[in-house]
């Protein structure tokens, strides 16, 4: 009873702790005056660390969300005020953002952007557009020059980009508008697109024209001889409100409009994508040689301590949504135990929770609770309900009814049965429970990155960007040894909880 | 001290009880005994309040076990059942404190009480630490019979106490359980499906069937003057037993 006690305590401990720890951090930490987002792919962050740097070079203390996510969650936060600056692209504006509004959109794009409290700073200077790219042998092979062209080989394998398939103006309107037939059409993350064709298990993918892989890659952009793909010329977006806030941030983002155009922004690319340098290196340089500034001196963080920095945001993302989950499910757990009928309820209720696949689970959280480990731990939290919830119903309602009577026999009220007796023996059962809901969630916790909650899913992330493995593996191998430990912790615990002999163990802890 | 009025008890319509009406005077032992399924284990539970009524009226020292009554009447009766119901989280000591424990007593009135209980029942003060599952059978009816008498309750029921135990260990037993029901001079109600065992324990004998109490008396009152053919027929079953004790 005592072991139980302790376990119970140290459990209720440890999660206001977690609670107490997020709030002091999300108190005290400084609100950055500028945070400067950029999406997830590896242009969106050079430019995102330029933006940065230059807000830098003016006294500004600005805050880049790296890599924060696609295009909609992005934009989404900027008009949520997460975010103040990022670098869009205006085909995607209209043909994603604000897709479905045509007419009025072609007409008044700044006028739709101003209606959300969004300015359009200016444009930097290049285009980075779409174009259909094909290994140059097999395309010469083919004799493939223009997209046209493509109607002739319905067996073509075409990899897409996610955000292609998903988009207006991506693939369904592009088959449409040259009538192509291929049916072996897939979308796949970008950068895996791209191996998929050098690699030859895809003869054709979306690419953009300042791709770094164009070259490196050796393919043909095909040329758009109907003219479909529209122009994505990039743009600087901010928060209308910046203007009034914080003018020398605003001041100091505006010098690098019209002063980047294509070839820069493509070797840019290519210094990071293909010699390994860090974004914010590459932009510095930018900086120096292309704008004359002097930024201060570029911080790139060791592995060790991004290693740690990933660990902490990873443990306070398990251990916070799983600590109130279990302040949650286990008296949930109880309450199922006690009233059959709408006990089935309340876990076919968790159960749904469940059954929500996880990325989606995300997304819905986003328009609600912003960017940040918010979503996540919520996420986190529905994920670990049912795990809880039903081993503790198991455990309470698996225990022997002559034990429950000897209990009411000896003229013990509900509450101590329920304190002395249920829930003692339940405890390992219960245990097991939280062991899987905490396994699950170090896993799961990696894709809290997407949302922008950092953890060990960051590298991951950034690593399938740079088709980087060692940094992929700086996540996913962190991630394996916690989920590990974290089950090797709690079977430890659990044989302290185990019936039998062995409760002499449990006795010991008093 | 037990007053059973007109009880009937059916589960799911399917009655175990039917009309008992039952007097069990304080400091007196009975043994209910019966085939199984006689009713005699409802009855044993009805009187603890574990089973309410279907209809009739049961009481204890005079008043009706109502809900609200249950909780003060169960800390006065003693209750062990067959496999000892024991808690196999706890140890032989916490199973037997657990009652004192949550009522609040002092540290050194349990110990005093758990050495008292240890003496009558025979139980080595080593295995006070044990957990059940490293204690014999025997032992661990020790430690429930200990756990029933803790709060020195003025009435203890025993249902089949001894069922589960082998035939040397229940002999054993039966002598040291009377010798505490005689030392104590509690009301005891036993229930067994073994004859001797209710004659060699129980002052008077209640015999059952069918949900209904088919005599009631000492076993040389049930001997001679059989209220009916069954009860001859059931002596008859353990005649050999009988004789001996008788």
């Amino acid at each position: 009873m005592s072991a139980v006690r302790h376990l119970s305590a140290l459990i209720v401990a440890t999660a206001l702790l977690l609670a107490v720890l997020a709030g002091g951090c999300s108190g005290s930490r400084e609100a950055p005056r500028v945070v400067i987002a950029s999406k997830s792919f590896t242009e969106s962050v050079i430019l995102g660390e330029l933006l940065a740097q230059l807000a830098a070079t003016e006294g500004v203390a600005p805050r880049h969300r790296a890599g924060l996510g696609g295009t909609q969650l992005v934009f989404n936060a900027l008009v949520a005020g997460d975010v103040d600056a990022y670098v869009e692209y205006t085909g995607t504006l209209r043909y994603q953002v604000f897709a479905g509004l045509d007419e009025a959109v072609e007409a008044d794009l700044a006028g739709l952007l101003a209606a959300r409290g969004i300015g359009i700073a200016g444009e930097l200077g290049f285009g980075n557009h779409y174009a259909l790219g094909m290994p140059e042998a097999r395309a010469e092979a083919l004799g493939i020059r223009r997209i046209s062209d493509l109607v002739d080989h319905p067996a073509l394998v075409f990899r897409f980009s996610n955000e292609f398939m998903g988009r207006a103006d991506g693939w369904t309107a592009l088959r449409e508008r040259y009538a192509l037939p291929q049916t072996d059409v897939r979308g796949v993350e970008h950068d895996i697109a791209y191996r998929a064709v050098a690699s030859g298990l895809a003869d054709l993918t979306d690419v953009y024209t300042t791709d770094a892989e164009i070259a490196h890659y050796r393919l043909r952009a095909l040329d758009d001889d109907r003219g479909h793909f529209p122009r994505y010329d990039a743009v600087l977006l901010y928060r209308l409100e910046l203007a009034e806030r914080a003018p020398a941030a605003l001041t100091a983002l505006r010098q690098v409009l019209g002063r980047l155009d294509e070839t820069q922004m493509t070797a840019m690319n290519a210094a990071v994508k293909l010699e390994g340098r860090a974004e914010a290196e590459v932009a510095a340089a930018f900086l120096r040689e292309g704008l004359g500034l002097s930024p201060g001196p570029v911080h790139v963080e060791g592995r060790t301590s991004r290693v740690l920095a990933r660990t902490a945001e990873h443990l306070f993302l398990v251990g916070v949504s799983l600590g109130v989950a279990v302040l949650v499910a286990v008296p949930l757990g109880i309450f199922a135990a006690r009233r059959p009928r709408l006990g089935q309820a309340v876990l076919g209720v968790v159960g749904v929770g469940q059954t929500i696949p996880a990325l989606a689970l995300l997304v819905i959280m986003v328009p609600v609770f912003g960017i940040g480990p918010m979503p996540a731990l919520v996420a986190l939290f529905v994920y670990s309900l049912l795990p809880i919830v039903r081993n503790t119903h198991a455990g309470l309602t698996g225990i022997q009814s002559s034990l429950l009577e000897s209990a009411d026999a000896l003229g013990l009220p509900r509450s101590a049965r329920l304190w002395r007796i249920e829930l003692p023996l339940a405890a390992p059962t219960v245990l097991a429970g939280i062991k899987t809901a905490a396994v699950i969630n170090v896993g799961g916790a990696t894709l809290g990155a997407l949302v922008g909650a950092g953890g060990y899913g960051q590298p991951i992330l950034t690593g399938i960007r740079l088709d980087d493995t060692a940094l992929i593996l700086e996540g996913a191998i962190p991630a394996a040894l916690l989920a590990l430990l974290v089950q090797g912790l709690f079977e430890r615990g659990e044989r302290a909880l185990l019936p039998g002999p062995r409760f002499r163990r449990a006795a010991r802890l008093r | 001290m037990f007053e059973l009025k007109a009880v009937s008890k059916s589960f799911a319509g399917t009655p175990a009880l039917s009309g008992v009406d039952l007097t069990l005077s304080a400091g007196t032992t009975t043994a209910l005994i019966g085939p199984s399924g006689c009713g005699k284990s409802t009855l044993l539970r009805l009187l603890i309040g574990l089973l309410q009524p279907s209809s009739g009226e049961v009481r204890f020292d005079g008043q009706p076990l109502t809900p609200r009554s249950l909780a003060a009447a169960r800390q006065r009766i003693g209750y062990v059942i067959q496999d000892g119901g024991l808690f196999p989280h706890l140890s032989a000591r916490d199973n037997v404190a657990l009652m004192a424990r949550h009522l609040g007593w002092p540290v050194e009135r349990i110990d005093a009480r758990l050495e008292t209980l240890r003496a009558l029942t025979h139980f080595p003060a080593s295995g006070l630490d044990r957990y059940p599952a490293e204690l014999s059978g025997g032992q661990n009816q020790r430690v429930a019979l200990m756990r029933a008498l803790m709060l020195d309750p003025e009435a203890l029921l025993l249902d089949e106490p001894l069922g589960a135990l082998d035939p040397m260990i229940r002999h054993e037993l039966q002598v040291e359980l009377a010798e505490i029901f005689a030392r104590l001079g509690k009301t005891v109600v036993l229930v067994t499906h073994d004859l001797a065992e209710a004659a060699f324990l129980g002052q008077t004998l209640v015999l059952m069937r069918a949900g209904r109490i088919v005599q009631q008396g000492s076993v040389e009152a049930l001997q001679r003057y059989p209220a009916e053919a069954f009860v001859e027929h059931f002596l008859r079953a353990q005649r050999g037993l009988v004789g001996a004790w008788g």
